[in-house]
């Protein structure tokens, strides 16, 4: 198992405080709210100073590698096993960048993100699925979260739906008198 | 500092902070309610997207939904599916899967997520996917497995990968479902798309992890092929990698399998498939330099790299071949230094360290410079990394102690934090304690640092280190000073043990005790118990103590307070005594140690510290967990009264296993000493259900006539999984290496225990167990021990004892070959190197040194040659304080 599919461990945008912007964690090495953002704090704190903002950088913190980049009053940061290749990091954490940036049409501030913030939660959707790289081309990522080519009509069937409605109210209705 | 102030910024920014945010004074109640609009017949797509992202914006910040809110957003969000709105539907898909519904839930999506798995539309179909896989359970997946399988090779490649990916985690639930999608999934692995690829090998790989020749089947036929993408070809790699460790270990001679695929790789056009290659080859077991070689050379030019990433990647590499094979790395040496101003700290502190490695002595100033402009602004991680790093470069050129002593001394003053602190002075301590010459000025060095320490852990430890080794120095008094300091400026559990560091000088040094007394005295007034008690204690030890008839009682024995009985036995018998009304006397306590695990102490051990530092110092902790075993190991033999009179114990192997995991299992320790052979059986009984009692191990001596037994020491009894250990000991005349064969057999009484109760029956059956056969042999009388410097060492033996000799090896296959098999004979320590044979040398000459039991030391210098028709032939030089031990080296390579 160790040696097989890379594993990204979480997904970071903090802000220029270190607090949470979006976040997503694949795995359940930080159990809690507290250690999750325990982790965030340190990770903010180690980096803060650097200058990630032409290339991408790169740590080692608490016995992970951590790739980070910086834009405007954004922090990226993808976090891989301390036996991770930094590179196949570093590419995730490129796809994502540069998807956002698409995304918003190269206004990347918090204040964009956080008024297109469905696109974000998307985005890191796309791009990482239960740990394991999913997609790691910006284009492709965009593509999807805006679900390009899914405008052809599709009809809905309206049974099917209100079937399922049925069957939610009975199972309520049976939870109830339970 | 750093801790308090972001903090306080928090709180006061927050105001001008979240003026901007939509979210703004955003309360769970609210956009809960505001979730109603769900509800509605006629839905509002962009409003309920809207609500949607509100809501995970919510649970992003760490809200907690209560199982009822849960499920009523739940409910609502699975109405959303009349809406034929894309961008909203995608938000469903998303919000569905961070509710993680429970299983009696999620009927209620089934068949709306099924009919999105079987749209016309692409990303339907694949988001569907996700999430069915996401939230289903077995059950359901029986009935959607058709439609999974189908997705596993559609043309559309984003439903592919859902698909595959999908697979990758259902692997983990269902695997018995998921095995059987094998043919679609090695159809996908030929797929055009790259991602495709790379979920289908990773998907395909698990699926077959546990057949070791379908995985080697598999890496065959696809190092042939083409793998088009990057990261498919690094899971090749990765896979191709796992399939060498597995088969390498049978054929030692030929080729390495795969190596030409793994050296292909360096040339990929993708840096990342050429890092995964190049870190694959470092990591091949018992790799030559030749096959090393390649790798480094393109980590090298990954060293010069304009991004970050490849810089750390390549250098925290080269760092781990340096401890493993620091000559294969000096080529990068001038790279490596050019990077110790590297803007990115975690690079920098890696390129010292690996220098620190690779360096020879006469680069050591030239280091040590630059590193002390470095030190003053990194961070304290990284400083103990560089600490550690000096201290075992110290070791390994004792000759340099003075600058790395002066450099820690330096570094010792300056601003840190506890734990960099500690790593000094515990540098220091070890470097004393290893380096005789070095024991004056660094005892000068940490007396200057109790003066203005603050940490009172540290101030005590140091106090405790001076009062052993001071009064042992030419010129003790000169302590004093420094110690009584601390009596008069310190807090109370300093004074205490500067009180004790003061009674050991007293103790030991007759001219200083009458005015170490004068000093105790005063220490009676002082405010706190604890001084005020050992003062006492002290005081009257030294008055009273040399008159005293019991031995254990007299002064000297008595300040160094070394017990001789195990803590916790001694705890216990405390216990019983504070019960009882018997008076208490400390020679009734128990002196056999209770059993315990070294082997596992020591692998938990070094871990933890080094999770947060930049990298594990894998070499030198290695070193330093080897000094405590033998530490360990002689607290426990001197703690058995039966081989108290043996002497000092001059070496312990490591462990040799005698059993194949079964129900029991045995590994043998072989201490040496002088006269004796103690054989230390550690045992473990793995089955829960038998209580082994009188467990002793008979032992027959099938070769060797110098040895008798002398003790036998059972262990009364073996609990499950609580490791315990019986000895048997030797007489063998003194000084020589006696070789031997041993048949052992493990005798005992085997009681059943209740696995529910954990009640022993009384009656018990007497077994056997046989254990494989021990040997003793010539390298178990060898201590490796490398000297600094060869040369000097070799002419500053007499050449009294020189013997010289010249030897035929035979046919072999290369030199390295017969070097290694004749440093295997011997057991020592190859030194500057020359245990490395460059490949198809003609000639070689390697360097051994070390000790014989009794601390003799002996020098060896083999040369080799070998002819065009592969005849080795050696000559054998050696050199030692014995003429005995010299000819003994020639015995044992003749009759080996």
């Amino acid at each position: 198992m160790e040696h097989s599919c890379p594993l990204i461990k979480n997904v970071l945008l903090l802000d220029s405080e270190g607090k949470r912007v979006a976040v997503k964690y694949f795995c359940d090495e930080w159990p809690s709210l507290a250690s999750k953002l325990a982790f965030e704090k340190s990770i903010f704190a180690k980096t803060q100073r650097t200058n990630a903002r032409t290339e991408a950088e790169i740590g080692m913190f608490d016995g992970y590698i951590v790739v980070y980049k910086f834009i405007a009053d954004l922090h990226f940061y993808v976090t891989g096993g301390d036996d991770e290749n930094e590179l196949i990091l570093a590419t995730v954490l490129q796809g994502f960048f540069d998807a956002v940036s698409l995304l918003l049409r190269n206004n990347v501030d918090k204040r964009t993100v956080l008024e297109n913030l469905d696109l974000i939660f998307l985005c890191i959707d796309e791009i990482v699925d239960g740990g394991i790289i999913l997609e790691t081309e910006a284009n492709v990522i965009a593509a999807k979260v805006a679900m390009r080519g899914a405008d052809a009509d599709v009809p809905l069937s309206e049974q099917t739906i209100s079937q399922a409605l049925a069957t939610a109210r009975e199972h309520l209705a049976r939870s109830l008198l339970k | 500092m750093a801790l308090v102030q972001p903090a306080m910024k928090k709180e006061d920014d927050r105001d001008d902070e979240e003026e901007y945010s939509p979210y703004l004074g955003i309360e769970k109640g609210a956009v809960l309610q505001e979730a109603r609009v769900f509800n509605d017949p006629h839905v509002d797509a962009r409003k309920c997207a809207q609500v949607i992202t509100k809501l995970l914006y919510l649970l992003n910040q760490g809200e907690i939904f209560t199982k009822v809110e849960a499920t009523e957003v739940f409910f609502s969000v699975t109405k959303l599916f009349q809406s034929k709105d894309v961008s909203l539907r995608r938000m469903v898909y998303l919000m569905i899967k961070e509710l993680s519904p429970s299983s009696d839930e999620v009927i209620i999506v089934t068949s709306s997520l099924m009919k999105d798995m079987n749209s016309k539309t692409d990303l339907y179909r694949a988001n569907a996917i996700r999430v069915l896989c996401r939230i289903t359970d077995g059950a359901l997946l029986g009935q959607i497995e058709r439609y999974i399988k189908q997705a596993l090779v559609d043309k559309n490649v984003v439903v592919a990968s859902a698909a595959l990916v999908s697979g990758i985690h259902l692997l983990q639930s269902n695997p018995e479902i998921v095995k059987r999608w094998s043919n679609e999934v090695q159809e996908a692995v030929q797929s055009r798309s790259a991602l495709v690829q790379f979920h289908a090998l990773a998907l395909l790989h698990q699926i077959r992890q546990n057949d070791r020749l379908a995985v080697s089947k598999l890496v065959t036929s696809l190092t042939r092929g083409s793998i088009r993408s990057p990261l498919a070809q690094c899971l090749l790699v990765r896979y191709t990698s796992q399939v060498i460790r597995e088969t390498a270990s049978g054929s030692q001679t030929g080729e390495r399998p795969f190596y030409d695929f793994l050296e292909g790789c360096l040339r990929h056009k993708n840096d990342m498939v050429i890092l995964e290659a190049a870190r694959a080859i470092t990591e091949l077991n018992s790799v030559t330099s030749r096959e090393l070689t390649p790798a480094i050379t393109v980590l090298q030019l990954f060293l010069s790299s304009s991004k970050p990433v490849l810089r750390f990647a390549a250098v925290r590499t080269l760092n781990k071949v340096a401890m493993t094979h620091p000559l294969a790395v000096t080529n990068c040496n001038i790279d490596m230094e050019s990077l110790i101003s590297d803007q990115n700290r975690s690079i920098a502190t890696l390129a010292i360290t690996t220098l620190l490695k690779t360096g020879n002595e006469s680069s050591v100033d030239r280091l040590m410079k630059q590193i002390t402009n470095f030190m003053s602004d990194i961070a304290d991680e990284f400083k103990i990394v560089v600490v550690e790093a000096i201290r075992s470069l110290c070791l390994k050129f004792p000759q340099k102690y003075r600058t790395l002593m002066n450099f820690l001394s330096n570094i010792l003053r300056e601003e840190g934090g506890f734990e960099y602190k500690k790593a000094i002075v515990d540098s220091i301590l070890i470097l004393i304690r290893d380096i005789p010459d070095a024991k004056d000025s660094g005892l000068s060095h940490l007396c200057e640092f109790i003066e203005d320490c603050e940490f009172s852990y540290l101030s005590t430890q140091i106090l405790h280190f001076l009062g052993n080794e001071g009064p042992k120095t030419p010129d003790p008094s000169k302590y004093i000073r420094y110690i009584h300091n601390r009596v008069i400026l310190e807090n109370a559990t300093v004074r205490a043990s500067a009180v004790s560091a003061l009674a050991k000088f007293g103790a030991l040094v007759e001219s200083l005790k009458p005015r170490i007394l004068v000093l105790l005295r005063r220490c009676l007034y002082d405010n706190d118990d604890e001084v005020r008690d050992r003062a006492t204690l002290y005081l009257s030890a030294l008055e009273h103590g040399s008159q005293l008839e019991d031995k254990d009682f007299r002064a000297d024995k008595f300040v160094f307070g070394s017990l001789d009985v195990p803590l916790a036995n001694l705890e216990a018998s405390l216990q019983a005594y504070v019960a009882s009304e018997v008076r208490f006397d400390i020679h009734s306590v128990p002196k056999d140690a209770k059993a315990q695990p070294y082997a596992e102490k020591k692998a938990a051990g070094p871990k933890k510290p080094a999770k947060d530092t930049a990298m594990p110092v894998a070499a030198n902790e290695l070193s330093s967990s080897g000094v405590k075993s033998t530490d360990a190991y002689e607290k426990l033999l001197s703690s058995i009264p039966e081989f108290s009179t043996f002497g000092k114990l001059f070496k312990s192997s490591s462990p040799v296993e005698l059993t194949e995991e079964t129900e029991y299992e045995v590994n043998v320790v072989k201490h040496i000493y002088p006269g004796h052979v103690v054989l230390q059986f550690n045992c473990t009984n793995t089955i829960p259900e038998q209580l082994l009692e009188n467990v002793h191990i008979l032992v027959e001596i099938v070769e060797g006539d110098e040895f008798s037994e002398v003790v036998s020491k059972s262990l009364s009894s073996l609990p499950f999984n609580s490791p315990g250990q019986a000895f048997v000991a030797f007489e063998k005349p003194e000084g020589v290496y006696s070789l031997g064969k041993f048949a052992n057999t493990m005798r005992f009484i085997v009681k059943e225990v209740d696995k529910d109760t954990g009640e022993v029956e009384d009656e018990g059956v007497e077994d056997e167990y046989q254990l494989e056969e021990l040997e003793v042999l010539p390298s178990d009388y060898f201590l490796k021990k490398a000297v600094p410097n060869f040369k000097n060492a070799w002419e500053n033996l007499s050449p009294e004892f020189e013997r010289v000799d010249e030897y035929g090896l035979g046919v072999r296959e290369n030199l390295n070959e017969a070097v290694q098999a004749v440093i295997e004979i011997f057991g020592l320590q190859p030194c500057e190197g020359t245990e490395v044979v460059p490949a198809n040398a003609r000639s070689h000459t390697c360097l051994l040194a070390g000790k014989f039991v009794g601390d003799i030391s002996v020098l060896v210098r083999l040369s080799f040659g070998i002819d065009p028709q592969k005849q080795v032939a050696m000559k054998l030089s050696v050199r030692s304080e014995d003429q005995y031990v010299s000819d003994a080296i020639h015995e044992i390579i003749s009759g080996a």
